[in-house]
């Protein structure tokens, strides 16, 4: 082996002392700070919240449904629980957790950057996040409650006449700011990961996670300043008598759902693929191979992202406005992608070395979960399919499904990266009880909800007559929400009961990208030194120099006869 | 042949929608059943026993072109049917039988054009369509204010009522009875109580009830109301309610 570079030894203590510098300390230092690491700290713990308040309303709404013509909450609640159980979900927790939170701390570092392209801008993208998310709940404080036109604030449902006060407008102003985040964080993402790669750093040698996101980032680039758009036309109507959406003025309510979902769907694979990154890199480490098909996984990600700007009409199937094979095509071949992506995750455990860390239980069980919500997606990408199940709980159970899988990938990724971050890793006994509460109250969740929504059950429906069958499934739903309740209160408690116990140190899980050759956590600006990057895999080839990947009938004795030429 | 959780409904199209649904579910059991076997059958075999490093192999050209052309091809199939399926149910064949149906904050009106029924109920009165069997019916479908959703489990179908659009299909019951409709899209505060019944009478029994129930000072008002809708609403024709263009 020629040209090798330091150990990644512990650094020298001079180097250390320059950790510290010149800054303030505590709460100022918080506030002030353009450190990455810290930001997506910021984020992660921000968006973890968030998570804990979305699910808090949802165990609401299934203590309602649990029996028929409930009374825990009224109707007027009940619209503000699920409208704002699905806002602060998809705006505050899926997005910034992923983009805010983990790629901002992982991407730079998997390429061997230093911080962000631009830090300052990634400080704003937090404080204008937390400051949407703060907007938006405030709405409950208000007179007239928090908005309760759905997360979808259908037009013209939407409007002043029919949904006055104060608490629609902070959810449009909370819904601007967190755009905005999420726009320069999109800005910041696809800056890095063009222009600050180390040295050998290849598009082609980018783990697949920060592949994942340079495409999360161009999709948000494309579809978050619609959103925006169609927000300030929303806010115009609300307050400045414009017509945009109205009738009444000549202007067309479907135009807000042609615009709400032309972000939306983007939106959905803005969601999805960090966490596909994230369970990528898992299991590959887990299995101890490198990511099967890489570049086809890459190919994958890039189709996926080129056909959802092509959808959007799937969720205005019944509209009756729209060409119906046109999207129906284009959303089934949404399928194809995904479905060489599962492939590949198989196809990267296969014949390698499943070790069931909690990490690795977590990703099968996205694997697994998002199997089912991808394969009822399709059903839904068929008009005559979707007449039938529209707004049912059909719907409803699909995207839970898919969502949830989220919530198993992203829990994969706080027990896989949250070492690299703190320097500690988590309790696995804990976090392998909390896996089985999350996969199985997922599908006790879930899997009732789709027989409901085939029974007739539509969605967004306080109230529900007095039919057993509806009565039972829907009890058993609420099972489900509540073991998901419970996995999320045993990560809670992991967190308290490991903290600062088992020291991490630099590569736990003998991991293979680049911010595994780092310290735990790493230093002011991330590397002392960086190894030879001739893959996408350079602490593995560092530490296994004698196991390299191989191409297609390549065999590892080919491997050693290579070895036996170099000295 | 297992229904998979669907009805087979109690219209022409619904039953054509049932098979699709068939169709879809096998294809969903067979790929999924597959692929959990595979997922099972990966992590049991090669369950971690040892300090191993396996062998690195990342490329299997022929085979990654193997699950990129099959789902592509079982895509298409999928696709094929679903456009047999629509363009079936999505047809509107001429009709004598009108139904304008109107959905409002909370309720439904049935206005039958060319006569003087209407009949109009909301939240705790739940007013009944009333429809010949084995006949196609025409719906206008309109909305006076936000947009609500026309569903009927029964006929594995369902519309939005969308302001100032008029979205029109035909529906043909084949079996008498009385089914329960619901608004299906969030419309407000009282949206949970926007419910509505479909009776499938003879139509014998049909052209009785329109008689017994002829009310001239409603159908009047309901007339001006139409042609208000008519000169300031309706903009446009539904595209998708002629079928697949």
């Amino acid at each position: 082996m020629t040209d090798v570079v330091n150990p990644p030894a512990t650094a020298p203590a001079e180097d250390h002392a320059h950790d510290e510098h010149h800054g303030p300390t505590g709460i100022l230092k918080w506030m002030t700070t353009t450190d990455h690491k810290i930001i997506g700290l910021s984020y992660t713990v921000t968006s973890v919240l968030m998570l804990v308040i979305g699910g808090l309303f949802a165990e609401i709404i299934r203590g309602q449904l649990a029996s028929p013509n409930s009374s825990l909450v009224s109707l007027a609640q009940y619209n503000e629980l699920f409208t704002m159980h699905g806002s602060v979900m998809i705006y505050l927790f899926a997005g910034p957790f992923a983009f805010g939170g983990l790629a901002n701390i992982i991407v730079p570092i998997q390429i061997g950057a230093p911080d962000m392209a631009f830090p300052r801008l990634n400080a704003l993208s937090y404080w204008l996040y937390l400051t949407g998310a703060i907007t938006m709940l405030l709405g409950f404080f208000t007179a007239g409650g928090a908005a309760n036109f759905g997360w979808v604030a259908y037009a013209p449902l939407s409007n002043s006449i029919n949904t006055p006060g104060a608490g629609a407008d902070l959810w449009i102003g909370g819904l601007l700011l967190t755009g905005f985040s999420a726009i320069f964080t999109g800005v910041n993402l696809t800056a890095t990961i063009f222009y600050l790669r180390a040295p050998g750093m290849t598009m082609f040698r980018m783990p697949i996670f920060t592949w994942n996101m340079l495409v999360t980032g161009i999709l948000i680039l494309l579809a978050f300043p619609v959103l925006t758009a169609g927000l300030v036309m929303l806010y115009c109507d609300r307050h400045f008598g414009t017509h945009i959406y109205s009738v009444a003025g000549g202007g067309v309510p479907v135009l807000w759902q042609h615009i709400f979902w032309f972000w939306g769907h983007p939106e959905v694979y803005i969601l999805a693929l960090p966490f596909f990154g994230m369970v990528t890199e898992i299991i590959a480490v887990f299995s101890r191979k490198p990511v099967f098909g890489y570049k086809g996984m890459v190919f994958a990600t890039l189709s996926i992202a080129a056909l959802s700007l092509g959808v959007w009409a799937h969720h205005m199937f019944t509209t009756g406005v729209v060409l119906l094979p046109f999207f129906s095509i284009m959303s089934l071949l949404i399928a194809v992608p995904t479905g060489i992506k599962i492939f590949n995750w198989i196809g990267t455990m296969w014949r390698g070395e499943v070790w069931f860390s909690t990490a690795m239980l977590m990703a099968l069980g996205f694997l697994v979960t998002f199997l089912v919500g991808g394969l009822t997606g399709i059903y839904l990408a068929s008009p005559p399919l979707d007449f039938f199940t529209h707004d049912t709980y059909f719907v409803v159970a699909h995207f839970h499904s898919v969502v949830m899988a989220l919530v198993l990938g992203g829990m994969g990724g706080l027990y896989y990266w949250g070492p690299k971050i703190t320097g500690y890793l988590l309790n696995e006994r804990i976090g392998k009880i909390q896996f089985w509460f999350l996969f199985i109250g997922t599908q006790v969740f879930t899997v009732p909800q789709y027989i409901l929504g085939l029974l007739g059950m539509p969605r967004r429906i306080a109230v529900y007559p007095n039919n057993p069958q509806w009565k039972a499934l829907n009890d058993w739903s609420s099972l489900g929400a509540a073991l998901i309740g419970i996995s999320t209160i045993l990560f809670v408690i992991n967190v308290i009961v490991s903290w600062k116990k088992y020291p991490a140190g630099d590569n736990p899980w003998d991991a293979q990208t680049l911010e595994w050759f780092t310290t735990s956590p790493p230093p002011h600006h991330n590397f002392y030194r960086l190894p030879q990057i001739r893959s996408e895999r350079p602490t593995w080839d560092y530490n296994h120099p004698e196991h390299k990947s191989l191409a297609h009938g390549q065999h590892d004795t080919a491997v050693h006869a290579d070895e036996v030429k170099v000295p | 042949m297992p229904t998979f959780g669907a009805g087979k409904g109690v219209t022409s199209s619904s039953k054509s929608v049932f098979h699709l649904w068939q169709g879809f579910s096998i294809g969903a059991v067979v790929i999924g059943g597959f692929v959990c076997l595979l997922i099972l059958y990966a992590v049991l075999r090669y369950r971690r026993k040892g300090d191993n490093i396996p062998t690195q192999s990342q490329y299997h050209l022929p085979l990654e072109i193997l699950y990129t052309v099959v789902p592509i091809l079982v895509v298409f199939g999928l696709f094929a049917a679903t456009v047999v399926v629509e363009n079936k149910e999505l047809a509107n064949p001429k009709t004598n039988v009108i139904v304008d149906v109107n959905a409002f904050q909370w309720g439904w009106k049935f206005s039958y054009p060319g006569t003087s029924t209407v009949v109009v109920g909301q939240t705790t009165a739940d007013p009944t369509m009333v429809i010949p069997v084995n006949t196609d019916v025409h719906i206008n479908l309109t909305s006076t204010d936000v947009i609500h959703g026309f569903y009927v489990k029964e006929f594995n179908f369902s519309r939005y009522a969308l302001p100032g659009v008029l979205n029109q299909f035909t529906i043909r019951a084949v079996s008498l009875g009385t089914f329960q409709g619901q608004c299906t899209q969030l419309c407000g505060l009282y949206h949970s109580l926007m419910v509505f019944k479909v009776k499938v009478v003879s139509m014998s029994d049909y052209t009785a009830w329109l008689a017994s129930n002829a009310n001239p000072a409603a159908a009047q008002a309901s007339q001006t109301a139409t042609q208000q809708q008519t000169s300031t609403h309706v903009k446009s024709k539904s595209t998708a309610s002629n079928g697949v263009n």
